[in-house]
C-alpha cells in the first residue's frame, strides 16, 4: 500500500503509476473495498489527508481533506446544531472522501438530495497528476461547468480529492416517527405517496418488508406537532399511524436506508420509480427493505444470477450489486448496465479527466450488457 | 468572438437546402429582416444576427440537423427562450441558430411520484401552471420564470429566490433526453433517483448549451407548501441586516426566501410601485417561510425578535397575502424601478461568503467613486448572491465600457474575498474573460476536456463560457517541460 504525506506526494504517485502502466485503487477508511470485482491495484491511502480545513456553521460551508472520518465530520456540525443533509452512513471508519466517492445517502434522500447535491467545490489531482480545482466555497454558483456533480459517484475514477467543500444545513430541532402497521407494499406505496406529495413536509418514508411503513416529521417542534395531528387525518384512509419512541425509530430507518438486517449473501441495491417498487418486490420473497418513499429498495437474496437485475430493468430502474461472493463479483459487474452510447460517452469523460487509465482498475466491468465480462475500463486506444 | 468562418459563409445557401429538408415548412428562418429578432438574449448589449435560424419540432430533426451540421463542420449555438443574461444563446454569423421553442408540451405528470416530463421548450411556469390544480409547483423560480424555457433553465442551471430553500435547478432535475453534437441521442438519468455510473446529467445541468441540446426533461414536482408569510424589516445599516441573516441561519431557521436591498434600490422601487418600503432605512430584508401556518407563525415571530436584536429600526410582518404579494413586488420590480432612474443599467452576479459583505459594499462604493457611476444593490441575502445593477447611458460615449470596466471590478472583488463570477446567471459571452480570475490555466484545461469528450469539434456553442479555445487534440497532450514529454517511452492513445 502507498501513503502518500500530503497532495503532492499523492500527485508524484499518480504521475509515476501513469508512466509505470501502474493500477491506482484510491482508498479512504477503506470501508467499500468489497465493492466491484476483485482486483490487483496498488491501493493509495488517503489517511494521511485528513482534517477540517475551514468550517463556518453561518456561512453553511464545511471544508475537509479527503480521509476525515464522517462520524468526526457529523459530530463537529452536529455541536453546531447543523447536518449533513443527505444522511450519509457508514461504517466505522468510512471517510467523507469516500462517502462522496460511493454516493452514499440515507433516507433523507428522497426530500434533500444526495451527495452530488451537497458537493459544493473539491481539489483533485487528475490522472495527469495535475491538481485542479472546480466549484467553489459558496452555496450559491455556476461558474464552469459543474465537475463536483461528476466527482460524487465517481469512485476514484476521475480523480483523487484532496480537498472537499460540503453544503451544510440546519439539523431539524425536533423529529418524529410514525408509523403504520399490516400494510402490503402496494398500500405502503399509497401511503407514503399520500404523505410525500402532501404539504405536511415528510422528509423520508420507508416500507419494511414485515408490514411497517415509516414516515419522518422534522422541524420547529410546533410545526412537528401540527403536523403529526394533521397526517393521521390525512392519511387515515391509507391506514392509521402511531408515534414511535426514538430509539426503536432509529433502528428501523437504519434497516431501512442500509438494508442491513436482510438475510442472504448476495445484497442488491435497486433504484427506480417509486410506483414500480411494490411490482419488483413481489417477485422477491419476504428479504427486502424500501426508502425513499419505495424509490430505492434493497433486496437481498441467495440467488447468484442477475434476475434482480432483469426485473429492475423491466420496470424503468437499475440494479446496482453492493454485496456478494467474490466469485459472484469477479462474474457479475456491480453497476447497471447503461446504454451503449451513455457507456461511451462515460468512458470519454473518463479518458478527460485519467488519459493514461491510471484509476482504471479491474473493479467495475463493462456493463453494456448483463453478463459482460470484457474490461471497459481500458479505454480504447 | 471568434473570427467568423469564410468557408460557412459561402455554403449558406446549401447548410439552407440542407436545413429545409430537415425541417420543413416555415422553421427554417434565413430573410434579413427575419433574422433581426434573434440578434440577442437578454444581454442586449451583445447583438449579432444569426446565419440563420432553425425551429424543429421533433428529436428527431435535431438529431438531423446536428448530424448534418457535424459532418459539415457548422457551428450551433441552441436557444431557448433567450432569456439568458450573460449572452449564452448569442448568435454567431457563421453558426445555426437552434431554436427549441417549438418544443412545447407537456407530455407526462406522475403525482405519485411527483415527477413531470416535459419538452425543453415549456416555460418554467408553465410547469407550476400545469400541476397547481392539484396541489403541486416547480421550485427554481427565475425571475424570467414567465417566459425562460426549462431547456434554458437545464442549460443555465437557473436560480430564483427560493433556491436556498429548494435547489437550483440541478437539483430538481432527473434525467433528460441530450443530442450529442454528433447527432446521437442519449438519455441520462430518468424518473428515478440516482443513477448509477457517472453522473453525466450532473455536468450536463449548467454547462450552457456548449455539451449537447437538451430534448427532453424531467423535473422533481414539489407539493405546494399551506401558506406563506413574510415580514419586511429594515436596519440602518447593511452590516447589520448582515448579521441578522447570519443569526438566522445559526438558529437554524432557512427561509423560503431572504432578500436585501440597499438604500439606492430601495428609493428607486419605492418611486415605481409604491407598496411602502421606508426610505430611511440603509438596507430592507424581506424574509419568507412558508410552510404550515403553526410553523410560519411561529419562525415569523422567532426572526421578529432575531432582527430587533440586531438593531431592526422598522418591522412589518404580512397578514395576508395581499400584502405579502405587495412587499415582494418593489423587489422584483427592482430591476425594471432601476431602469427608470437610468437609462441603461448593468446586472452583475457575483456569489459571496455573506460575513464579507460589509466589506464588500464598502469597497464597491470606492469602486463607484472611481468610475464615476453609481450603482443598487439587491442580494439574495441567504445564499450570499449579489446583484449589483449598475447605472450608466448607452448614449454617453465611453459609459458602456465605464459600466463594464466596474462590473469586472466587482467581480474580482467577489473572487478576491472567497466568492464566485456567477451565482445564477451563467458565464456565457459577459464573464468568459473573467473564468482565469477565478480559475487557474489548469483548472479550465479540465474543464475544456469535458468539452472535448462531448463534442471534440468544439462546434456547439463555441466562445462562450472558455476564454480560449484550444483545440482537443492539444488538450489532449500530456504536459511539455522543457521542450521535453515527460515519459518519453510511454506508449500514447
Amino acid at each position: 500500500m502507498l501513503t502518500p504525506r500530503d497532495a503532492q506526494d499523492l500527485a508524484q504517485i499518480i504521475i509515476e503509476a501513469g508512466a509505470n502502466g501502474t493500477k491506482l485503487e484510491l482508498r479512504g477508511g477503506g470501508t467499500k473495498a468489497d465493492f466491484g470485482a476483485p482486483r490487483e491495484a496498488e491501493v493509495v491511502s488517503l489517511a494521511a489527508l485528513s482534517g477540517v480545513v475551514d468550517y463556518d456553521p453561518a456561512e453553511l460551508v464545511l471544508t475537509v481533506r479527503p480521509a476525515t472520518p464522517l462520524a468526526d465530520v457529523q459530530a463537529l456540525v452536529a455541536a453546531q446544531g447543523q447536518m449533513l443533509a443527505f444522511e450519509p452512513y457508514g461504517a466505522p471508519g468510512a471517510t467523507v472522501g469516500g462517502t462522496i466517492a460511493a454516493a452514499v445517502a440515507g433516507s433523507r434522500r428522497v426530500t434533500a438530495g444526495s451527495a452530488r447535491d451537497h458537493l459544493l467545490g473539491f481539489t483533485a489531482i487528475s490522472g495527469r497528476g495535475t491538481s485542479f480545482v472546480a466549484g467553489a466555497k459558496v452555496v450559491k454558483n455556476v461558474t464552469g461547468y459543474d465537475l463536483p456533480k461528476l466527482m460524487a459517484g465517481s469512485w476514484g475514477r476521475l480523480g483523487a480529492m484532496t480537498e472537499l467543500t460540503l453544503k451544510v444545513l440546519p439539523a431539524p430541532r425536533c423529529t418524529v416517527t410514525l408509523m403504520a402497521e399490516g400494510l402490503t407494499p402496494a398500500a405502503a406505496h399509497a401511503m407514503m405517496a399520500a404523505a410525500l406529495g402532501s404539504n405536511a413536509d415528510v422528509s423520508a418514508a420507508a416500507h419494511l418488508a414485515r408490514g411497517i411503513t415509516l414516515l419522518r416529521v422534522a422541524g420547529f417542534a410546533p410545526s412537528v406537532e401540527y403536523r403529526c395531528a394533521a397526517l393521521p387525518r390525512l392519511l387515515a384512509a391509507h391506514g392509521s399511524l402511531r408515534r414511535l419512541d426514538d430509539a426503536e425509530a432509529a433502528s428501523l430507518w437504519h434497516e431501512a436506508m442500509t438494508g442491513s438486517a436482510l438475510e442472504g449473501a448476495v445484497r442488491w441495491r435497486v433504484h427506480l420509480p417509486a410506483r414500480r417498487a411494490p411490482e419488483l418486490v413481489a417477485k422477491f420473497a419476504a428479504q427486502w427493505a424500501m426508502d425513499w418513499g419505495g424509490a430505492q429498495v434493497w433486496i437481498a437474496s441467495d440467488d447468484t444470477g442477475t434476475a434482480i437485475r432483469e426485473a429492475a430493468a423491466a420496470l424503468g430502474g437499475e440494479a446496482v450489486l453492493m454485496q456478494a461472493t467474490s466469485e459472484m463479483r469477479a462474474r457479475v459487474p456491480a453497476l447497471h448496465p447503461r446504454a451503449p452510447g451513455v457507456m461511451a460517452l462515460e468512458s470519454r469523460v473518463r479518458r478527460a479527466f485519467d488519459p493514461l487509465s491510471v484509476f482504471a482498475t479491474t473493479r467495475f466491468r463493462a456493463t453494456t450488457r448483463f453478463r459482460e465480462d470484457a474490461d471497459a475500463d481500458q479505454l480504447p486506444a | 468572438m471568434p473570427v467568423p468562418d469564410a468557408a460557412t459563409l459561402a455554403k449558406r445557401e446549401r447548410i439552407i437546402a440542407a436545413m429545409r429538408a430537415i425541417v420543413p415548412g416555415e422553421g427554417v428562418i434565413v430573410e434579413a429582416a427575419a433574422l433581426r429578432p434573434w440578434e440577442s438574449d437578454a444581454l442586449t448589449a451583445y447583438r449579432q444576427p444569426p446565419m440563420l435560424v432553425v425551429l424543429p419540432e421533433t428529436t428527431a430533426q435535431v438529431s438531423a440537423i446536428l448530424t448534418w451540421c457535424h459532418a459539415e463542420n457548422v457551428k450551433v449555438v441552441p436557444r431557448g427562450s433567450g432569456t439568458s443574461l450573460s449572452g449564452g444563446a448569442l448568435p454567431l454569423a457563421d453558426a445555426v441558430l437552434l431554436g427549441l421553442g417549438k418544443f412545447k408540451r407537456i407530455l407526462d405528470v406522475d403525482y405519485d411520484d411527483r415527477v413531470a416530463v416535459v419538452q425543453p421548450g415549456v416555460t418554467n411556469l408553465a410547469i407550476t401552471q400545469a400541476v397547481e390544480g392539484r396541489g403541486f409547483y416547480y421550485a427554481p423560480d427565475p425571475s424570467s420564470q414567465i417566459a425562460c424555457s426549462i431547456g434554458g433553465n437545464v442549460a443555465e442551471n437557473s436560480g430564483g429566490v427560493h433556491c436556498l430553500k429548494y435547489g437550483l435547478t440541478t437539483n430538481n432535475v432527473l434525467g433528460v433526453e441530450l443530442v450529442l453534437m454528433d447527432g446521437e441521442i442519449v438519455r441520462l438519468g430518468g424518473r428515478h433517483l440516482d443513477s448509477c455510473g457517472l453522473d453525466l446529467l450532473g455536468v450536463i445541468v449548467g454547462s450552457e448549451g456548449l455539451l449537447g441540446v437538451v430534448t427532453e426533461v424531467t423535473v422533481r414536482i414539489l407539493p405546494k407548501p399551506e401558506t406563506a408569510r413574510a415580514v419586511l424589516v429594515g436596519f440602518p445599516d447593511a452590516e447589520q441586516a448582515g448579521a441578522c441573516v447570519a443569526q438566522v441561519i445559526a438558529e437554524g431557521i432557512i427561509p423560503a426566501g431572504m432578500e436585501m436591498m440597499d438604500r439606492p434600490a430601495i428609493h428607486a422601487a419605492e418611486a415605481f410601485v409604491q407598496v411602502g418600503y421606508p426610505l430611511d432605512v440603509g438596507a430592507l430584508l424581506i424574509v419568507e417561510v412558508d410552510g404550515p401556518a403553526a410553523e410560519c407563525d411561529h419562525l415569523i415571530a422567532e426572526i421578529a425578535r432575531i432582527a430587533n436584536e440586531n438593531g431592526a429600526v422598522t418591522s412589518r410582518v404580512s397578514t395576508d397575502e395581499a400584502e405579502r404579494m405587495a412587499f415582494w413586488a418593489g423587489r422584483k420590480a427592482a430591476f425594471p424601478a432601476v431602469g427608470r432612474i437610468s437609462p441603461d443599467y448593468l446586472c452583475m452576479d457575483g456569489t459571496i461568503p455573506r460575513r464579507r459583505l460589509p466589506e464588500v459594499l464598502r469597497r464597491m462604493e470606492e469602486l463607484s467613486a472611481h468610475h464615476g457611476l453609481g450603482v443598487a444593490n439587491v442580494f439574495h441575502a441567504g445564499d450570499g448572491n449579489l446583484h449589483p445593477l449598475i447605472l450608466y447611458d448607452a448614449n454617453i460615449p465611453g459609459q458602456l465600457d465605464a459600466a463594464e470596466a466596474f462590473g469586472s471590478d466587482i467581480l474580482r472583488l467577489c473572487v478576491e474575498v472567497g466568492g464566485v463570477l456567477t451565482g445564477e446567471h451563467g458565464v456565457g459571452i459577459e464573464k468568459r474573460d473573467l473564468m482565469p480570475v477565478m480559475f487557474t490555466e489548469s483548472d479550465l484545461q479540465q474543464q475544456q476536456r469535458v468539452k472535448c469528450a462531448f463534442d471534440p469539434e468544439l462546434l456547439l456553442n463555441p466562445g462562450k463560457v472558455f476564454p480560449t479555445l484550444h483545440r482537443c487534440a492539444e488538450l489532449g497532450r500530456m504536459h511539455v517541460h522543457h521542450g521535453a514529454l515527460p515519459f518519453p517511452d510511454l506508449p500514447r492513445f
